[in-house]
Order: structure tokens, then sequence, then C-alpha cells
């Protein structure tokens, strides 16, 4: 398996990142090297192994169905970028 | 090739909220209504460094949706984060299911001109809901309230065995009948804690693949999913006849306008590079705890239904109407415990219950009458105390008031007067104004006579006994 410049661009669009041509070639080389890498693990016979999902042996790790209290507002808002009405404001995407 | 016959091809993806006090990740309330943004914490609004811990009741009431819509169950079940980047999603990914759902190969069978057709359910399974989104500054803004963020969803998707809108309709309705018998979800189109979505293609009768497809969104209520699939395969044809292919795209149902519109931007088809989220360890689904949820599921519309149609020997119809809502088969099955006679319950429900509720846009928590109301007002017709005439009126102040009937016929004076002595007065009195009545009646108009029993019934304000007078009136008049 390899990465192309394409591989890049099309990840750094889902990440809305705005790459240089220099930077797609320089990930595009570092993103192969750990692929490289990580294609070790294909020398492994995993036919019988069931995929790991989870490295902790952990299952059913639950809460009760009980309310907390939630932030205060001001609080909320201290994040946001804008406040309007009591809610966020942000610039439109329209889908 | 042109006005060629088609065959209509839908599957529905149907969202549903469950009601649990608590959000399913963290211990915000789930409140509908609250002011924006009070119900958030750093765990839903996607702070770094969180935990998110798995509520134990979402999962129960996902497994009991899935077990009523006889869903295999899994036994080893995961969750997995899709990613977006949309504001709704403060996270910029949604914990959803991606190849372990809690429930997998359903069905539920809806009822078609007489006929039982089985749809298929592929899957459901548990989410999160996204925020809240208010466009404003002419489009330019939008305002974000993440009270919703967090709200345990289940997505129930169904095979594409669905041939019309009547049947999307028919299937949306048994749908959130059974989630409403299992009391897991308000299951209300209107706040939005039942949402529809659907996929819909054409291809020609002889033709085995699929048409291409379109996804249809934003329809709000049970008749827009209806109108809204009924206008796409009208707009499919069309394009078909006019010898251009269908594109496959998302398109947005406009209510006020009748039409559906394309959903530029969406073509690009999503990456969500789903992956299983590192926060949330397996799921372990055990016989006990299967059995022990199967246990909570009350008995479902299908099983009451035939119960009442053999039991109480109602008409298919009525039995179909009257389960269609858990409120309304509770309040029948109340009412038979104060009277034997279900066919009458049946019909002051279809007829002035159910009248009331449509006309004013209702559903029957939103009135006082009880079941037990209704039971005891028709003992009082069968003893003869009110006539069924006066009941309508008692009924409807039950409906409004919730008052006992006893009471409201008490207050008003609505006893009805069998007492001969006092309706042979107001008989003779109608005889002496209405002389032309009563020899249209003596010239052989039988009609004449219910006219004059109409005019006893008003002097009388309804009360008397209908049976009563027209006796009356023919032995005065013979």
């Amino acid at each position: 398996m390899s990465i192309s410049i394409k591989d890049v661009e099309h990840v750094a669009k889902l990440a809305r990142l705005e790459l240089k041509d220099e930077e797609k070639n320089q990930f595009t080389k570092q993103l192969n090297a750990i692929l490289q890498y990580a294609e070790k693990l294909n020398e492994l016979d995993t036919e019988n192994i069931e995929p790991t999902t989870h490295v902790l042996k952990l299952t059913n790790v639950m809460r009760e169905d009980e309310t907390r209290d939630s932030l205060p507002l001001e609080k909320v808002f201290h994040n946001a970028p804008e406040e309007d009405e009591g809610q966020i404001k942000v610039p439109a995407v329209l889908e | 090739m042109s006005n060629t016959k088609f065959e209509t091809v839908i599957g529905l993806e149907v969202h549903v909220e469950l009601h649990t006090n608590s959000k399913i990740f963290c211990g915000c309330s789930t409140e509908f209504g609250a002011p924006p943004n009070s119900h958030t914490c750093p765990i839903c609004l996607g702070y770094p460094g969180v935990l998110p811990v798995l509520n134990k009741k979402a999962v129960e009431f996902a497994m009991k949706a899935a077990m009523a819509l006889n869903c295999e169950i899994a036994t080893e079940s995961k969750f997995d984060r899709k990613n977006y980047f949309y504001p709704d999603s403060p996270k910029a990914y949604q914990i959803s299911q991606f190849d372990k759902p809690i429930g997998e190969n359903g069905w539920i069978d809806i009822e078609l001109d007489g006929e039982t057709k089985r749809i298929g359910i592929t899957r459901l399974h548990l989410e999160e809901d996204a925020g809240k989104l208010t466009h404003v500054d002419g489009g330019y803004a939008s305002l974000v309230d993440f009270n919703r963020v967090g709200t345990p969803l289940v997505e129930i998707v169904s095979e594409p065995d669905l041939r019309s809108p009547e049947e999307a309709r028919l299937y949306l309705e048994k749908l959130k009948a059974i989630i409403q018998y299992c009391d897991v979800s308000d299951v209300k189109m209107e706040q939005g804690s039942l949402r529809c979505d659907a996929n819909i293609s054409i291809r020609p009768f002889e033709q085995e693949e699929f048409g291409t497809r379109a996804e249809l969104k934003n329809m709000n209520s049970f008749s827009g999913v209806k109108k809204g699939l009924e206008y796409e395969e009208w707009r499919q044809a069309d394009v078909i006849n006019s010898g251009e292919k269908v594109v496959q795209e998302t398109r947005r149902w406009d209510e006020s306008k009748g039409k559906t519109f394309s959903m530029r931007g969406k073509e690009e088809s999503h990456d969500y590079r789903y992956f299983p989220d590192p926060d949330l360890v397996q799921l372990y689904i055990d016989d006990e705890w299967k059995e022990r949820v199967r246990s909570s599921i009350p008995e479902l519309p299908d099983s009451r239904k035939k119960r009442y149609t053999e039991q109480f020997e109602l008409p298919s119809y009525d039995a179909e109407v009257i389960t269609s809502s858990k409120h309304l088969a509770d309040f029948f099955e109340e009412s038979l415990t104060y009277t034997k006679d279900s066919k009458s319950v049946s019909n002051w429900m279809m007829g002035d219950l159910l009248g009331y509720l449509n006309a004013n846009n209702l559903e029957l928590p939103d009135v006082k009458v009880t079941g037990k109301g209704l039971g005891e007002m028709i003992g009082l017709i069968e003893k003869g105390t009110i006539s069924s005439k006066i009941a309508k009126q008692v009924f409807k102040d039950m409906i409004e008031s919730g008052k006992a009937p006893q009471t409201i016929v008490e207050e008003k004076g609505l006893v009805q007067i069998s007492d001969e002595g006092a309706i042979k007065t107001i008989v003779q009195q109608i005889i002496e104004k209405n002389p032309q009545s009563v020899s249209d009646y003596k010239a052989g108009k039988q009609k004449a006579i219910g006219f004059l029993v109409g005019q006893v019934m008003k002097e009388t304000k309804g009360k008397a006994n209908p049976g009563l007078v027209n006796k009356l009136i023919k032995e005065s008049l013979d």
C-alpha cells in the first residue's frame, strides 16, 4: 500500500487543512514511511484472530440513568466564538 | 421510451429519540424545551480530555425497541466514531455504531387492503443526537443550541421492501405504535423525537436491479412523508420519460411548496472514516440480560388488535385504529372494566373522542377524559338516566373538563325525563301548536311524526326519553 499526493489532498480536505505543495510532498513521504513501518504487522498470521477494537479487556462500563448539574451558561459561552440570545453564533455552513 | 410504467422502491431510515432522563454519555438532562445550552457540560460539548460513560438505560431501551421489531440482538456490540465537520456536532464526530449494531434482521407487518405484508428491518443501532441550528442574518450565520447533543437515538433502517408512499406511511405508523407501546420514546414527529429520511428509486416493472435513488430529507409529518415520496416518484418518472437520468443526490422536501429540491454540495460522497471509539469499551449482552429486557416488553399492537377482533368482536378497522396508539388501547380496556358493551365503547372512541381530538389537533393524553368515565357514561345510557343524545353533550364536557359523567349530569340537570305525565303535557302543547303536522300525519305522511318528536325534544332540551315521546305522540294522534 502506498499513499499518493491525491490521498494526502483528500485527507487534508476532510480535515479542512490547507496545504502548500511542499507540505503535500513532505506529508506524502512521511505517511508512506509510517505505513511501511506498519506493514511489518502483515508478516504475522492473523487468520483466526478477532480484530482488536480496544486494548482493555473491559466490557459493559456503564452508568445509571441519573442527571447531574450541567455547566453554568457563562462557562458554556467562555469558549464560544460569539454569543447571541443564549446561543453560540457561528458562520453558516449550509448543507 | 415515454410513459413507461414504473415500480417504486422505498427504504426508510427512522431516528427515534429515547426518553431517558439523562444523555447517552453524560449526566445532562434530556428535557425538551429548556433554555438553549442550559443542558450542556464538558462531555457533550466535546471538550478535550473528557470521558464519555454509556447510559445503561439507553442500551436497554434500544434492546427493547430492537426486540419489539423482531431483531436479533447482538451479543457483542460496540461504538464507533463517525467523522464529519458541522456546527451541530461539537466533537466533529458523532458516536454511533458501524459494524456491530444492537439489533439486526428484524421485521414488522403492515396491513394493506386487508393483506399483511412483511417489511424487513436491516438494523437498529444506538447513537447520539446532534445539536440544533437556527440560521440567522439572512443565512450568513447560525445559532447553535447544544441541549440536544448527546440525547440517545436509535436509527432504524428498513430493507428496500416498500413499494409505494402509502406503504411507507403505514410502515412508519406501525413503527411509531410499536415504539410507543415499548415506552422508550415519545415518538412525536412535531417535536422531532421521531424523524424520517427516505431512499426512493423507480424502475420499469420488468427490471430486476434497482434504479438510481434519491435520499429525501425534511419530511416532518406522517402526511409529509407520503406527499414527499409521491412527489418524488412522479419527478423521477418525469425525468426518465423525458430521456434523462435520475441523479443520485440528497433532496429536501419543501412542505409549503409541495416539491423536493436538490441539496447541492452533498453530492461529493461522504467519507466518514468510521473507527472504534477508544473511549468506550465493548458491550457484552449475555442471555440473562437479553431475557430481562425481553420480559419488560408489553403486549404489542398486532397482538392486541387480534385480541380485540376476537375477544370483543370489534371490526378489523376499529381494532386497527384503537391499537394504533397505546393510549387509545389502554383507554379502551379501562372502559371495559366499567361496561361490557365493547362495541359502544369503540363507537364513542371512533366517533366523538377521535373526532374531538383530530378537530383540535390533540392526542389523548392532552385531554382529561378517562376510560373509566366513558365506561360509566355508557352505564348511565344503559340505565336510561341519560339519552344517547344528551350523552354526546356530556361526553364533550367530560373530554374538556375531565369530570365524572354523574357529576356533569347532576350539575347541569341533564337527567332524562322518563316521567310519562310530564312528557304527556309537553306532547299536548306541541300537538296544539302544530296543527299542520298533525293533519299531515293523519293524511298518511309518516314523516310528520319526526317533526313533532323533534319539537318535544327541543322543548325538553333533549332530555325527554325519545322512545317514550314517540310512543306518546302516536297514542295521542291515533
